[in-house]
């Protein structure tokens, strides 16, 4: 029997899982398997790729490419990670979540373009570092920790994109970047939506309103200065048209790379530090 | 005629007429079980012995004061950027509010945030110290940390004097989002300014020190040392379990361990924790 305190309706549960909210559906389309990935964008936007391996240290991470490239006349690097669609690539791209190794290779030819004065373009779509046992051992907080700290006095233009998934510091760790774009319906947290809902409510399956909740979508992060643009996706997202979305993306960066050139090396690097100098100052006073 | 006489009428047992006088005779909280070799321990000698087990030697966590006293010439700091604290930008509400989580975590620790930013002496030298709080909300970093630990690496960098962070943190703040993980990107950046600048900084680990904390400012310094037997990590050892479906080894992601696989300068026990940062500042000295 109802007793009269509870006849009011319990409905808030339901409404949010039966109609998901819009950080949600933006999260779904991020992770959709025919979204387009890096080697997608490489063979769109780029020519004349040439693939670089290897850490020098352990192994090559093939959830994270990286190579040389030309880009409208330019010689410049390309990082990315790396997701792939059937299940055997899958696996030897590890769902895109690099290694130690992974992160070293980018660090390692990143310092390459920066010896010869090549822009750096990365693409980010991870959900996260790996959290594996070997990658604890080999050091994987190291391998982030140092990337985010050489990469913020890298000599060389740097624009990042987030084009599906940003998975927390396995992202930033490639995005420490002078212009920091994302793709329409990508996203970028500190944690999964899933893991945040199993942390904080304790249930997995409230990852929509987790998702909500961390304000994760390019539209929320644009206004509160965390990125530099959003570039508009095809209709319908852009795993339904990836010749278009390329060719968006591919006129967007053209432009903020024609506006990085002009400044010098003093500049560039002043405005980069000056950027994550002020990113994220919500503090008061008192 | 009894064997003890009462000199002290001031011991009487307390009831309730004498409550609010101040005068009761306290017995909780004068001993303390260590939680591994089960010992009880007085928690005097406890105190005076660096809160170290004295049977087992196990490092008891501490809070950022008592290590700030521990570590600095007579336990004397001034303390800078106390005055800053969260916005709560995103209005983040889970089970609980943040609102409310802040006002709580405020309210225990006498803290602003989880972090506290000291100036003092370490064998006579002039440091720069931000030592981390984990009873604030686990130590997570949010905006307010971030700001005043990049505050801190501005200073030493400013009067060129030696950094030290104490780190004890389960990561990045949930609550505030990608906030949060951005400033593992504004400290980064200010720290290989430092470096740059040829200013000594040294990384102390302590239980727990994990996620975006490692993966940023904790690993980056020109040492980094540890407490014995700290855990310390990126993912979570319950991440890891689910991720490789199996039991991790004994010992993973502790101290040692991470010394074993090449990850830390050194573990130094707490008792010589000060001397070993001044010998390495000895050998870093600013000219």
């Amino acid at each position: 029997m109802d007793t009269p305190q509870s006849t009011k309706p319990h409905t808030q549960g339901e409404i949010s899982t039966a109609v998901p909210n819009e950080a949600w559906l933006r999260t779904e389309v991020a992770r959709h398997p025919q979204r387009p990935y890096t080697l997608d964008y490489v063979d769109r936007i780029f020519t004349d790729w040439s693939e670089i391996h290897g850490d020098r240290g352990f192994a090559d991470d093939p959830a994270i490419v990286c190579g040389m490239a030309r880009f409208h006349g330019d010689d410049v690097l390309v990082v990315g990670h790396q997701k792939a669609r059937d299940t055997k690539q899958k696996v030897y791209r590890n769902f895109g979540m690099p290694n130690p190794e992974g992160y070293r290779k980018a660090l390692r030819v990143m310092k390459i373009a920066e010896k010869f004065r090549r822009p750096i373009f990365t693409f980010v779509d991870t959900p996260g570092a790996f959290p594996g046992l070997g990658a604890e051992e080999r050091g994987q907080a190291e391998a982030i920790a140092r990337n985010l700290r050489e990469m913020s006095r890298m000599k060389v233009p740097v624009i990042t994109t987030v084009t599906g998934e940003g998975g927390s510091g396995g992202a930033l760790a490639i995005a420490i970047a002078d212009i920091v774009l994302m793709l329409e319906n990508s996203i970028y947290s500190v944690i999964s939506p899933e893991g945040c809902a199993s942390i904080m409510w304790r249930d997995a399956t409230k990852r929509d309103l987790a998702a909500q909740a961390m304000k994760i979508t390019a539209q929320e992060l644009l206004p509160m200065g965390i990125i530099d643009g959003i570039v508009p996706e095809p209709e319908g997202g852009a795993h339904l048209n990836h010749e278009a979305m390329a060719t968006t993306l591919d006129g967007v960066l053209a432009r903020h790379l024609a506006e990085l050139k002009k400044l010098s090396v003093d500049q560039l690097l002043a405005q980069r530090y000056k950027k994550f100098r002020t990113m994220a100052q919500y503090f008061n006073v008192e | 005629m009894s064997w003890f006489k009462r000199e002290s009428p001031g011991l009487e047992p307390a009831d309730a007429s004498a409550e609010g006088s101040g005068k009761k005779v306290r017995t909780e909280g004068l001993w303390v079980k260590c939680d591994r070799c089960r010992q009880i321990l007085w928690k005097k000698e406890l105190e005076d012995n660096f809160n170290v087990c004295t049977k087992c030697d196990r490092h008891f966590r501490i809070d950022a004061r008592t290590r700030l006293a521990q570590l600095l010439d007579e336990g004397q700091y001034e303390i800078d950027d106390a005055n800053l604290s969260s916005t709560d930008p995103l209005k983040f509400v889970d089970l609980k509010s943040y609102a409310g989580r802040l006002k709580k975590a405020q309210e225990d620790t006498g803290l602003r945030d989880a972090v506290i930013n000291a100036r003092g002496k370490l064998n006579g030298r002039p440091v720069i110290v931000s030592a981390m709080e984990y009873g604030f909300i686990g130590g997570s970093m949010g905006s307010v940390v971030g700001e005043v630990i990049t505050r801190a690496v501005e200073r030493a960098e400013e009067l060129r004097q030696p950094l030290i962070i104490i780190s004890a943190s389960g990561g990045a703040r949930m609550m505030e989002g990608v906030i949060s993980l951005m400033q593992l990107a504004k400290i980064s950046s200010a720290l290989a300014r430092l470096d740059d600048a040829g200013v000594p900084y040294i990384s102390v680990l302590t239980d727990p020190t994990t996620g975006g904390i490692t993966a940023s400012f904790a690993m980056l310094g020109d040492l980094n040392i540890a407490e014995p037997d700290a855990l310390i990590g990126f993912a979570g050892p319950r991440v890891i379990e689910q991720t490789i479906r199996q039991k991790l080894p004994e010992g993973f992601q502790r101290s040692e361990f991470l010394v074993q696989h090449g990850m830390l300068d050194a573990v130094v026990h707490r008792k010589q924790m000060k001397s070993y940062i001044a010998r390495a500042l000895d050998f870093m000295a600013v000219a």
